[in-house]
């Protein structure tokens, strides 16, 4: 992108109007540029998008204006004047306030507890004033339309619920400057408009708002202007008019993606999987199900139609209470994962840290964790075996890495969910039950990722994957299922639906 | 659900160190590996200067005979705190093995069978701990908190209080013998370090012990059956107290219901003086080794430079104190 170049700006900048400036920022890390003469210019209440894959220095950027980290060179005007923001709470003091994807509250403390933490109104004998804190939330709550009481306990909050608690505080600090990292990320459709409507309320008095996202949907539906980074440098600042799909992409990966799903059709065969009747204690009642051989199912839904359910109750990591899993035709007892590997099935699920990784292992012993007990000679591994092994998937999958036997850890969101994968490719699985499997990944690598779905459901794998993506459900698709309640509500064919109609029946809307 | 702040600095400083693989990386990496085996060596130096003989074979080789009950202990409580757990009761598991070797051997029991039994002993205190925890899914804290309390009123009750002497004791020599110049206790501990390393680098088991110390969901939905690798934890555990129960009575030949009293510290503080962390996942038996050390090299230098007791016990409890103290500024180094 050549407009990146430093002599277009000028007629981005309307005087008086910017808000906040950071200027040739740099920062490194022991080994590694995070940010190179990077800069930034958001005017005074505007939502501005920062953008681009993960790694690209996003985070960084925003935690040096938030005071976590000090840049090594540049700087930063607020309101015209520079200042220096060395420690998180010169940042506050100073107005900015950030909310971290992770949110940072303590859920057994209340919700006014956790507004004013580290900075609670005592009484003249130094009491905790709680009757002044509870009234003083009731009001920042009541501006952002929250409906629960101030001394409701954040662990009995939804997610959305949380982050309004978040918002709270931001505003209850009297922060002019509010960046959100990947707010959307575990919300539902309705909560994120409800999200939505309350940053453009924050808008209109006034407030910027800074705003991460991988989703271009909320890009284009919300920004008013957006910042591409790419591998910590500057690529360019686009107005709202100029926003588009392509021209997005292309800056973030700095290459065209021609086709992100890349699926083609392929000769889909004999069931491997049926599922009859299936149900569980809680969330799933008489489910019906059925996989055939080099397909790929979408199961769309919305967050608690029990998909995540429904997978690991196929998967044994729950007990079913009745039912019957049919793999090749047969009947199989499935109690535990391990009768499930056995049977050949797999389940890559939906939080890749939380239940996925070995974070603090070895690249290749996460690879090689499922079938370690077949790589030994004598008792003992064969660290030779586990090597070649993890080398062939690693190869096969396109993992970027410096070594094998990096820690996990050290790998980006997109490498890390190929590990995961590849850790089930090596019990070479006939069924694969894929949980959200592009979340917090960049373009780059959800397009690498679809196409190794596609290879395998050309090799005869049968894929189900679970998203709440539409267009990706759309886009890799032969069928589509979709979950209400803890039932399968309608089967759709691929391609030719629409996400209206996918929305109608995860809804509960249809009309049958 | 909402995480606390600290965890935020951790990822950071996780992040910060993350991508870091040029040499001085690898450099930063390996300084860390080698932190703790700094800290042995210039507490050897600071006694080979203030403690009088310290240097001397003897006086080594009487410190590594001294190390190795708790260096067995700390071994298998490698195992444990590595997925995540605690055992509290291997001092008093250590007894009772001990009081049962010695017994079995005063009723003629041939010297190799007494052994066994010891071992025998342990490894089923441990493995009860082990049902109760990882069967039952109740604490491990608490259950080997009572397992410390009731094998301990055992070891009084079968022994009426009193000691057993046997000054014949048919395994008398695996206290008080040695091969060579080598006290066979040092030999035992050495052995038992051998087969843990091999055991928690080289097997299944032993990777699947990191696995489940490191991300216990993960280990489940990845087909690993974690009960059953938990229970073996623990059995290890037992057994390793076992070992330590059988070597304390041969040295002392007898068996003493009052032995092992507060050794399962020693053992915690020795693995967490090597670096493995108290929530799982990370740490080696190697370094468990230099806190063996570590923690056998003060109390000797203390008593040879005639510190009374007492202030043994302060120097002691915050050396330990400060090294974790070091280790952790030092990885929080890594965000400025």
């Amino acid at each position: 992108m050549d407009e990146s170049s430093k002599e277009s700006l000028p007629e981005h900048r309307v005087p008086g109007n910017v808000n906040l400036r950071m200027e040739h920022i740099s920062k490194r890390f022991p080994g590694v540029k995070a940010l190179q003469d990077m800069h930034l210019e958001i005017r005074e209440g505007e939502i501005h998008a920062l953008v681009g894959e993960n790694g690209a220095g996003k985070s960084t950027l925003m935690k040096i204006l938030a005071g976590v980290y000090r840049p090594d060179s540049g700087t930063i005007e607020l309101s015209g004047k520079s200042v220096v923001i060395d420690n998180p709470n010169k940042a506050r003091a100073l107005g900015i306030s950030i909310i971290h994807q992770e949110l940072n509250l303590s859920p057994n403390l209340t919700v006014a507890e956790n507004i004013f933490m580290g900075r609670e109104p005592h009484s003249p004998l130094g009491w905790i004033d709680f009757r002044h804190m509870n009234q003083e939330t009731q009001e920042v709550l009541a501006q952002i339309g929250a409906t629960f009481s101030p001394s409701t306990r954040v662990g009995r909050l939804s997610i959305a619920q949380q982050q309004l608690v978040e918002i709270s505080r931001a505003l209850s600090e009297n922060a002019r400057i509010v960046v959100m990292d990947e707010p959307t990320a575990s919300l539902t459709g309705r909560e994120t408009k409800k999200l939505f409507d309350i940053m453009r309320t924050l808008k209109s008095r006034g407030i910027t708002i800074i705003y991460i996202s991988h989703r271009m949907a909320e890009i284009y539906e919300l920004a008013d202007r957006a910042t591409v980074l790419r591998d910590g440098q500057y690529v360019t600042t686009m107005e709202r008019a100029d926003i588009t799909d392509s021209k997005l992409i292309q800056s973030m990966v700095g290459r065209e993606i021609n086709e992100l799903y890349e699926h083609a059709a392929v000769k889909i065969g004999d069931t491997v999987l049926e599922v009859r009747n299936l149900s569980d204690r809680e969330y799933i009642q008489g489910t019906n199900l059925l996989l055939r051989r080099g397909e790929i199912v979408g199961l769309a839904g919305l967050i608690g139609a029990g998909r995540t359910e429904l997978a690991r109750l196929i998967f044994g990591a729950d007990r079913h209470i009745s039912g019957e899993i049919r793999v090749d035709g047969k009947s199989v007892t499935i109690h535990s994962t391990i009768d499930a590997i056995r049977a050949g099935i797999g389940l890559v699920p939906e939080s890749r840290k939380e239940q996925g990784l070995f974070l603090e292992l070895a690249v290749q012993e996460n690879i090689a964790m499922n079938t370690l007990s077949k790589m030994t000679t004598g008792g003992l591994l064969n660290m030779g075996r586990i090597h070649h092994i993890a080398q062939e998937q690693v190869d096969n999958l396109g993992i970027r890495l410096a070594s094998l036997k990096q820690k996990v850890l050290n790998l980006s969101g997109g490498n890390q969910q190929k590990v995961v994968l590849a850790r089930w490719l090596t019990i070479k699985p006939k069924i694969l039950l894929l949980d959200e499997p592009t979340r917090g990944v960049d373009v780059g690598a959800k397009a690498e990722i679809y196409r190794i779905m596609s290879k395998l459901a050309h090799s005869g794998v049968a894929i189900l994957m679970i998203s709440s993506e539409l267009p990706e459900v759309l886009g890799m698709s032969d069928r589509i299922l979709v979950m209400h309640e803890g039932r399968i509500a309608a089967e759709l064919p691929g391609r030719t639906t629409t996400q209206e109609e996918i929305m109608t029946h995860a809804a509960g809307l249809a009309v049958h | 659900m909402g995480t606390i702040k600290n965890t935020q600095a951790v990822n950071t400083a996780r992040f910060a160190e993350a991508k870091d693989t040029s040499v001085r990386g690898r450099a930063y990496r390996l300084w860390q590996q080698l932190s703790m085996a700094l800290v042995l060596l210039i507490l050897c130096i600071i006694m080979a200067i203030f403690a009088p003989h310290f240097l001397e074979v003897g006086n080594l080789l009487n410190v590594a005979r001294q190390v190795s009950i708790n260096a067995v202990l700390a071994a298998g409580m490698t195992f444990v705190i590595l997925t995540g757990g605690i055992d509290l009761s291997v001092g008093s598991a250590l007894a009772v093995a001990g009081v049962l070797a010695v017994g079995l051997d005063a009723i003629g029991v041939p010297g190799f069978f007494a052994v066994l039994g010891g071992i025998v002993t342990g490894a089923l205190c441990g493995l009860l701990n082990g049902v109760l925890i990882a069967k039952l899914k109740l604490p491990a804290f608490i259950v080997t908190l009572g397992a410390l309390t009731y094998l301990r009123g055992l070891a009084y009750v079968t022994t009426g209080a009193y000691p057993l002497i046997k000054t014949d004791l048919s395994f008398g020599f695996l206290g008080g013998g040695s091969l060579g110049p080598i006290p066979m206790p040092v030999i035992i501990a050495l052995i038992v370090f051998i087969i843990s390393y091999i055991v928690l680098t080289r097997t299944t088991f032993g990777r699947h012990v990191y696995a489940i110390g490191g991300n216990e969901q993960a280990a489940r939905l990845s087909g690993i059956r974690v009960d059953w690798n938990i229970l073996w934890v623990y059995t290890i555990s037992g057994i390793c107290a076992g070992i330590a129960g059988i070597i304390f009575s041969a040295r002392l030949l007898s068996a003493q219901p009052t032995g092992g009293q507060g050794y399962e510290l020693d053992a915690i503080a020795a693995v967490i003086l090597g670096g493995t962390s108290f929530v799982g996942g990370v740490g080696s038996i190697v370094g468990t080794l230099i806190g063996v050390l570590i923690i056998g090299i003060l109390n000797d230098g203390l008593v040879l430079m005639n510190v009374p007791f007492f202030y043994q016990q302060i120097i002691k409890g915050a050396v330990i104190v400060i090294a974790v103290l070091i280790d952790r500024f030092r990885a929080g180094r890594a965000i400025a």
